[in-house]
């Protein structure tokens, strides 16, 4: 029988701290309060002082409450079960199916080792020619889509996660919106892929420290999946909201705060949870898309700067539009030299061009006369923009890659382009664009 | 023997533990957690009193108050001998891939591993006869390892002049069996095993003197040797946002570069790419040697998701197996990715420690670790006259890709060479982005002084130009400021970038950069003459698509030869035409 203690000594924020005994670090407690039960788990001791956050956070928690502590560290359910399933952020139902018990896994078990990971080298198809084209997904890549508030990210994440070949889809859900989280349920079910899926949804109005749990119960259930061979591919929105879930707590510990109130260890917390796409020797993957929010479109922000030293690139969406700069898949390389042979031409001659069409667009704007050049320039801008860039466009790769000669030969000579003889006399067509 | 001393857990904070303790405790000292079954590594930080502070080198999940704890009177230290080369180890040496043997997909907690193994026999060759005066760090015999001949040395920490008093035969010997037995000033005896341990954080010592480094270390990135030169035993660093390329840069460096070992320290960057290196390695074959790469690489490898001590630590492990080899009389290139990582991991305990926080958080002492890193590089004359050298090249993440930021500046103050990545230049698909207007080096490349201020000159020019337009206009700029302009774009897109996907143009060897460097200076000081800026422009255009081509094909080929003679062509078409011009 685990022992019961109830002299609570502080509460702050969502912490409590009560004086027990022969407690582990990061034990999962049981706290009784007059408003129900609730999961928290210990985060710091001193001697007889134990710190837990409450997973439902500190309201109405009385110094007079039952805390037991289980003397495990949090685990969640695992397995087929789950399929189609909504949970929220400390594992409980949040449909009207029945409370899970089994396999239960522990979160946050240790990371692979590297020696047993293998070079990624699958690209995820998702018709998006600025993906495929210019920054191809790549299973077991972990990417944020970097966004300010507004920007349809949320749309892009599910329609990757559709249009993407993989066996299950795992939506962790971060202060999301109620009508966000809505949308995820309703767009995989219309598309079929609800039963495929699971989610863990911590909604905006939800106490903070259960934001927290979502990634890490999200990636432990991945991890199971992808160990029985299964490529899982993660949803993570926002990582943003999670990043001041741990303000907020560090804060109330009273912690040395770092960058802009945020902890010392952003960095290591953040990478714990991304480094867990993988690509198993021998098993299956687990592959990352997290949106993350930029307050005020800053890339510099600590949140996502620290993202971009984690992740293997990002998607940067502005505009509506998925950026040519800033945007960046860093394992496209394992796979676009296997494509087609064309494909790496295109993708750095046509955003060559495209950044020397910005250039020729700022002079434009400050009303300089516009060369024979920059006309051209205007001209393939205008085109990139129309046929590649528009989130709805949707092809497959090879057509994109064609479409990318067309755009060129309408606008360009060959020479004018950069590329290499060779390639331009394999693949420049004869005729210009097809109306 | 004396009693091993002990201790209790009094609090747990993330992986710092404060720790009660009786009679005393060391600096630094290793201690091992108990926990149930569990031995888990820590080393002391801090002491107050008789609470002993402790960063625990794993997680420190379920640990409890009470539990026990002993201390080692050791410092963390590696071990240093044959078997080193072609291994890939964690920050606290133990061999990843005999991890993975024993543990399986994940790294399990309190499993250490002898980071060489101590059965393997090598076959010794002794340098030294009894009654020999020797000191610390003297070559005692060799045996060899892949390509090298490893000397098996007198333990750095002896001190004084030591004698030989006996010397095994050559023959086959393991990391268990003694090899020679040394009496040091006070008449005791010890036993020197093929291998020795050398605490992390303090430099080794053994050698005569420490010279200024000035031989050019060639890299073959041509940005690098040719603008900004790196010398052997001097340091550089790049810092740059993310995504401008650093860790490509470090790959492509660790590769072609011309120095006998290569360590790699990867102190938490993604798993992604390290397992590229560490994968890739084995099957590269090294263009010096026609061997495997991996056979003259050691990689130190800590992911961003493994604990922060081990990570912290993995610079020093890194950085002490170079200074081994060094002093060996060879030549050692240390990478390390990314010493802002390293430096975060400071930032991390030092929070925890609840010290008092400078710039940006970063502990005080954020400056003197940095340059007590770097000063660890060096050319070194050794005991036997025989010159080693440690190079160290950092990479550097600065918060929000800010120059001006702790952990940049600390480092800018103590290297001999800066190479910036920028955003701009990345964004522009220039790779390396290594922006040639804010980079700088102390260091002597091989390219003519002349040729090299030349290159220099027409970039820095070029970008006034470009500047220039951006506010009056193409249209307002002169026929030849608008020439120079392109002679300097010129001189970017066909030398300083560089095509790290194609065999031939993603490294260049040290004579056909000065080759080309020497052409390219040619057609920077022609006078061309041109119609208007379209047939300049066309030009260019035209010139920097052959040239392009001329980059890919190998060095002395018959494609090189034919397209060297189609650029003279294209040239001389320009030139000539400007004396028919002055003819007429």
């Amino acid at each position: 029988m685990h022992k019961v203690y109830t002299n609570i000594i502080q509460i702050a924020g969502d912490v409590i701290t009560v004086e027990a005994e022969g407690i582990g670090y990061l034990e999962i407690a049981e706290v009784s309060t007059k408003q129900g039960k609730s999961l928290a788990q210990v985060i710091r001791i001193d001697e007889q002082k134990v710190s837990l956050q409450v997973f439902a956070g500190s309201k109405g928690v009385s110094t007079g409450d039952e805390v037991r502590f289980l003397g495990h560290t949090m685990r969640v359910a695992s397995g087929d079960n789950l399929l189609g399933r909504v949970f929220n952020g400390s594992g409980l139902p949040l449909d009207k199916g029945p409370q899970l018990s089994d396999n239960l896994i522990e979160i946050g078990k240790p990371s692979v080792n590297p020696a047993k990971r293998i070079i990624p080298n699958k690209m995820i198809r998702t018709g998006l020619p600025m993906i495929d084209v210019f920054n191809s997904l790549v299973e077991s890549q972990k990417l944020p889509v970097f966004s300010i508030a507004g920007e349809p990210y949320n749309e892009l994440l599910a329609r990757i996660a559709i249009q993407a070949e993989v066996d299950i889809i795992i939506l962790g859900g971060m202060g999301l919106k109620y009508d966000d989280y809505l949308f995820f349920r309703d767009i995989l079910e219309e598309k079929g892929a609800l039963t495929r899926s699971i989610l863990f949804i911590h909604t905006a109005s939800d106490p903070v420290v259960e934001c927290l749990l979502v990634p890490d119960i999200s990636l432990a259930v991945a991890e199971q999946f992808a160990l029985e061979g299964k490529r899982v591919l993660v949803l993570l929105t926002d990582m943003t909201n999670f990043s001041d879930a741990l303000k907020e707590i560090s804060i109330t510990m009273e912690q040395v705060p770092s960058n802009r109130g945020y902890p010392g260890d952003l960095y290591s917390q953040l990478a714990s949870r991304y480094e867990k796409a993988v690509d198993f020797e021998g098993a299956g993957s687990i592959t990352i898309l997290a949106a993350t929010t930029m307050p005020g479109d800053d890339v510099t922000h600590p949140v996502p700067d620290n993202t971009g030293y984690i992740t293997e690139g990002q998607f940067y969406l502005k505009g509506g539009v998925i950026e040519p700069f800033g945007s960046l898949s860093r394992l496209k390389q394992q796979v676009n030299g296997k494509t087609r042979d064309d494909h790496r031409t295109i993708m750095d001659t046509m955003i060559q061009l495209f950044a020397n069409y910005r250039e020729t667009v700022e002079k434009q704007a400050m009303g300089f006369q516009m060369s024979s050049w920059d006309k051209k320039l205007l001209h393939y801008g205008k085109l990139f923009e129309e046929k590649m860039m528009s989130l709805k466009v949707n092809i497959p790769l090879e057509k994109a890659l064609d479409l990318g000669w067309e755009i060129l030969a309408e606008c360009f000579n060959p020479e004018e382009t950069g590329i290499r003889k060779a390639i331009i006399e394999k693949y420049w067509p004869k005729q210009g664009l097809s109306p | 023997m004396p009693q091993k001393r002990t201790g209790y857990i009094k609090r747990i904070n993330a992986n710092m533990v404060t720790v009660g303790f009786d009679t005393f405790v060391i600096q630094n000292e290793v201690a091992y957690i108990i926990h149930g079954e569990e031995r888990l590594k820590s080393e002391v930080i801090r002491v107050r009193q008789k609470n002993a502070e402790l960063q625990v080198y794993e997680s420190t999940s379920g640990l409890k108050v009470g539990d026990k704890v002993e201390f080692t009177e050791e410092l963390l230290s590696v071990q240093l001998g044959p078997g080193l080369l072609g291994q890939i180890f964690d920050g606290l040496q133990n061999p990843l891939p005999l991890l993975a043997e024993k543990c399986g997909f994940f790294l399990q907690r309190g499993v250490y591993i002898k980071a060489l193994p101590e059965e393997n026999k090598w076959q010794f060759t002794p340098l030294v006869k009894p009654g020999d005066k020797i000191l610390a760090g003297a070559k005692i015999g060799f045996v060899p390892e892949k390509i090298f001949k490893h000397y098996i040395m007198a333990p750095f920490s002896l001190r004084g002049i030591l004698e030989v008093t006996q010397v095994a035969g050559a023959g086959d010997y393991n990391l268990e069996e003694p090899v020679a037995k040394l009496k040091d000033e006070d008449g005791k005896e010890i036993d020197i095993f093929l291998s020795q341990n050398w605490p992390v954080k303090i430099p080794i010592p053994a050698y005569a003197e420490k010279l200024k480094p000035q031989e050019p270390l060639v890299t073959r990135m041509r940005l690098i040797d040719s603008l900004f030169p790196v010398a052997r035993g001097g340091t550089y660093c790049i810092p740059g946002p993310f995504g401008s390329g650093k860790t490509v840069l470090q790959q492509l460096t660790s590769r072609h570069a011309e120095v006998d070992i290569v360590i790699i320290a990867a102190c938490g960057e993604r798993a992604g790419e390290v397992v590229e290196t560490l994968k890739t390695f084995p099957e590269l074959i090294d263009p010096q040697t026609g061997k495997p790469l991996s056979e003259r690489t050691v990689i130190i490898c800590n992911t961003s998701s493994m604990p922060v001590a081990a990570r912290e630590s993995s610079v020093y492990t890194a950085v002490t197996i170079a200074e081994y080899y060094r002093q060996m009389g060879l030549n050692v290139l240390l990478l390390a990715d990314s010493t802002s990582r390293w430096a975060q991991a400071m930032r991390e305990m030092s929070g925890r420690l609840e010290e008092i926080p400078g710039e940006e958080a970063f502990p005080a002492y954020l400056e003197s670790r940095i340059a007590s890193f770097y000063e660890r590089a060096g050319v070194v004359r050794l005991l036997d006259g025989s010159i080693g050298s440690v190079t160290i090249g950092g990479t550097v993440s600065p918060a929000g890709g800010n120059f001006e930021e702790p952990v940049t500046q600390a480092t800018l103050k103590v290297v001999g060479a800066f190479h910036g990545l920028s955003r701009e230049r990345s964004d522009a698909r220039r790779y390396p982005a290594i922006d040639p207007l804010i980079s700088w080096s102390k260091y002597k490349g091989f390219i003519e002084e002349k040729q090299e201020e030349r290159g220099h000159e027409i970039l820095r020019k070029c970008h006034d130009v470009a500047q220039m337009m951006k506010v009056i206009g193409e249209e307002g700029a002169s026929l030849p400021d608008y020439v120079d302009y392109l002679k300097g774009e010129f001189f970017d897109f066909v030398y300083l970038q560089q095509n790290a996907f194609d065999k031939v143009d993603e490294a260049t060897a040290k004579d056909r950069q000065t080759y080309v460097f020497n052409f390219i200076y040619n057609i920077l000081e022609t006078d061309f003459s041109f119609s208007d800026k379209a047939d300049a422009l066309h030009f260019f255009q035209k010139l920097r698509q052959v040239f392009k081509g001329w980059n890919s094909s190998a060095w002395a080929s018959e494609e090189f030869k034919g397209t060297e003679q189609e650029i003279s062509a294209l040239l001389s078409e320009k030139i000539s035409g400007k004396e028919e011009e002055a003819d007429a």
